[in-house]
């Protein structure tokens, strides 16, 4: 097992199921000659060709729904997006057409495809380029919605995400790409994770930090600053937003009996809301405070620097929401 | 008959069989039996959702039906079709069979989709027809993609994506169109040109006419009077096998004319257009008599055959009314069936409580 970066994690795995599968083949903005704007895909074109990795226009919703029509006839297409941002001008592909072709083909036709790029916010993008882009995706039945935080679940995850017979919008944090870790590399066989598995990336006993993607670095920040403070925290990846581990948000509420839910993305109608709904329904005895949410203000994304610290959801906050919950201060 | 009339014409034009060369007596009558079909079913759904038998939105191809044939008829079976919304008869001109697109009407077991997709979502996959779509201009994204596939693969099929005339305005026409113009995909983009989106004449959103569409994305466009089953039938035979031969994509704007509204809740006529444009074109403009009045004027036609070619679909109609009448509700077990291929063996994929 070597150390890489998330990056190289994703790009490992692109090369080994591309390998593996003739009918995977990578389309989007700038993938093949420039080697992908985050540079996921270096080195790809040269061996695959450009029948395999393809550079297409700026036709975010033309080449989403290329991605679904060939995925009607039976080919694997990962439909890359410079950032989910821009993925907004696909919704109608993403939503109308891949998660609701299996049930209005009334089974007939099902799209063995994954949407994949980053998402969240970055260092001062502004409004348009900084924002978690997963609600949208998830809302939506009939597609799956995959967040890894570190490399070994980038790469784990994209390979189940390429060979699952549903659309996947796989979302990598655009913060990530140059974190490293230990990552099983093809010499290791053949490294997959499957969907909907959540994982305890820090086990704790006295509150739960419940999040994904990006945010399960600032948590482990958090549990790092608490344990200083005597505070054993447990922070659950949830990795898969939908398939949803729930058992796992279950098992760490009856652990710790006290919950945080930590979402890169606005508060509406939020991932968040969602595993608070969850949480009362099916754990409510075993609280010992209500459950608190931290997560992006409720408002674009700011340019200016202190405006955007105080946009993002911070350690500062994530610590407050914690004692919060633990009933200290 | 109602609507279409089976009388010989009155007039004699100078060369009948003119245009005719190449089809034999029985392929004519095979055209006009198909018309005839697809229009006696479309008024058999008009009846049925007349009575609350079919519900929901309901886009009828009366007046189109010439463009069903003529487009798709030159195809092979493992060639691909894809439409919007308006769907019916494509789709049975495609090979789904009229039983199986009335049960999906009415919502039964018995429909091509098992009653969860109803008159805008037909599909028959084994038969290459990849569905109604009901986002105008949504499926034109999805046929690139099936051209895309098939050059992937090095096969020979081609893909027609019927596309409505409003369609071009959206941005997806020139996204894809571009893009099978670039990556040269066979792809055949047709405009079933019928003048109208829902209620707004084209000419009233488009300051060019619809053949000058594609011009910019540099896909060939021709144009066909679509309401001429023959003509249409050999510029698609011809066109068909160039594109088969690698000639890249194509648009092509075939012309023809919507007998009834927008969809069963819209009126015929009204306030964006006249009554009187609607008869005039119902005269001068039925696919049915067009080609009816040719073949009685070739001599290759009599009453007694219309007659009993119009019996004959009208008793197969009726068969598949019946059929969709007593085809059962789908079970409550489908309802949660076709949202997922695969489900996975952790976690939840449906998050309203159902497997809490």
């Amino acid at each position: 097992m070597a150390s890489i970066t998330y990056r190289d994690a994703l790009n490992q795995a692109l090369a080994e199921e591309m390998a593996r599968d003739d009918s995977v083949f990578l389309m989007g903005e700038e993938v093949a000659e420039y080697d992908g704007a985050y540079k996921v895909s270096k080195g790809l074109l040269d061996r695959f060709g450009d029948r395999r990795v393809v550079d297409t226009p700026i036709s975010e919703l033309g080449f989403a729904g290329l991605g679904v029509g060939a995925a009607m006839v039976g080919l694997k297409p990962v439909i890359e997006f410079m950032t989910f941002n821009f993925s907004l001008l696909a919704l109608d592909q993403a939503i109308n057409s891949a998660a609701k072709m299996l049930y209005m083909s009334g089974g007939q036709i099902h799209l063995p495809m994954v949407f994949r790029g980053p998402t969240g916010a970055a260092l001062q993008l502004g409004a348009q380029h900084s924002q978690s882009c997963a609600t949208w995706y998830v809302h939506a039945p009939g597609i799956k919605v995959v967040t890894p935080a570190t490399p070994a679940d980038a790469k784990g995850l994209l390979k189940a995400a390429i060979r699952d017979e549903d659309p996947v919008a796989f979302m990598e944090g655009e913060l990530l790409y140059n974190v490293k870790g230990e990552v099983p590399g093809p010499e290791d066989g053949d490294f997959v994770i499957p969907l909907g598995l959540a994982d305890v990336k820090r086990e704790g006993s006295d509150v739960s930090i419940v999040t994904n993607g990006a945010m399960v670095h600032l948590a482990l920040t958090v549990a790092a600053k608490l344990e200083k403070d005597g505070v054993n925290a447990e922070v659950l990846d949830l990795r898969s937003l939908r398939p949803l581990d729930v058992d796992a948000i279950l098992a760490t509420v009856r652990k710790t009996n006290r919950a945080v839910v930590l979402e890169e993305g606005w508060p509406y109608v939020g991932i968040g809301a969602q595993i608070v709904s969850i949480i009362q329904d099916e754990a409510f005895d075993d609280l010992d405070a209500p459950v608190v949410r931290v997560t992006q203000a409720d408002i674009p994304m700011p340019y200016a620097k202190n405006l955007e610290v105080m946009a993002k959801p911070s350690v500062q906050r994530v610590v407050d929401a914690c004692n919060r919950v633990l009933y200290r201060n | 008959m109602a609507e279409t009339r089976t009388k010989a014409p009155s007039v004699k034009r100078s060369e009948p069989a003119k245009g005719l060369e190449g089809f034999s007596r029985e392929q004519l009558h095979s055209l006009l039996r198909d018309l005839l079909l697809y229009r006696r079913f479309e008024e058999k759904a008009e009846e049925a959702y007349a009575i609350g038998k079919i519900g929901g939105f309901c886009h009828l191809h009366i007046g189109q039906e010439a463009v069903a044939k003529g487009v798709i008829g030159p195809l092979r079976a493992d060639d691909y079709v894809i439409t919007s919304y308006r769907d019916h008869t494509t789709a049975i001109a495609k090979g789904v069979t009229p039983r199986a697109v009335m049960a999906e009407l009415y919502g039964r077991q018995g429909g091509a989709v098992g009653g969860k997709g109803g008159s805008m979502h037909i599909f028959g996959a084994d038969v290459g027809f990849m569905g109604g779509h009901g986002i105008v201009g949504g499926q034109i994204g999805l046929a690139t993609g099936i051209g895309w596939a098939i050059r992937y693969r090095g096969g020979d099929q081609v893909c027609v994506c019927l596309l409505g005339d409003a369609a071009v305005n959206q941005g997806a026409f020139l996204e894809s169109l571009n893009m099978a113009a670039v990556w040269r995909l066979p792809v055949i983009y047709v405009v079933e040109n019928n003048e109208y989106g829902m209620g707004t004449a084209f000419k009233r959103v488009s300051a060019v006419p619809i053949v000058e569409r594609s011009r910019g994305t540099g896909v060939p466009a021709r144009a066909v009077d679509g309401q001429d089953v023959i003509a249409t039938w050999k510029m698609f035979e011809e066109l068909v096998s160039e594109v088969r031969a690698g000639a890249g994509p194509q648009y092509v704007d075939v012309r023809t004319y919507r007998f009834k509204g927008h969809s069963m809740s819209d009126p015929v006529s009204g306030t964006y257009r006249s009554k009187e444009e609607v008869e005039r074109k119902k005269e001068s403009g039925d696919p049915i008599g067009v080609l009816r009045d040719r073949l009685f004027e070739a001599g290759l036609l009599s009453q007694s055959q219309l007659e009993a070619m119009d019996a004959g679909v009208r008793a197969e109609v009726d068969e598949a009314a019946r059929f969709a009448d007593e085809s059962p509700l789908p079970e409550a077990d489908q309802l949660y069936k076709h949202v997922y291929r695969e489900i996975n063996t952790h976690g939840r994929l449906f998050l309203d409580g159902r497997e809490g």
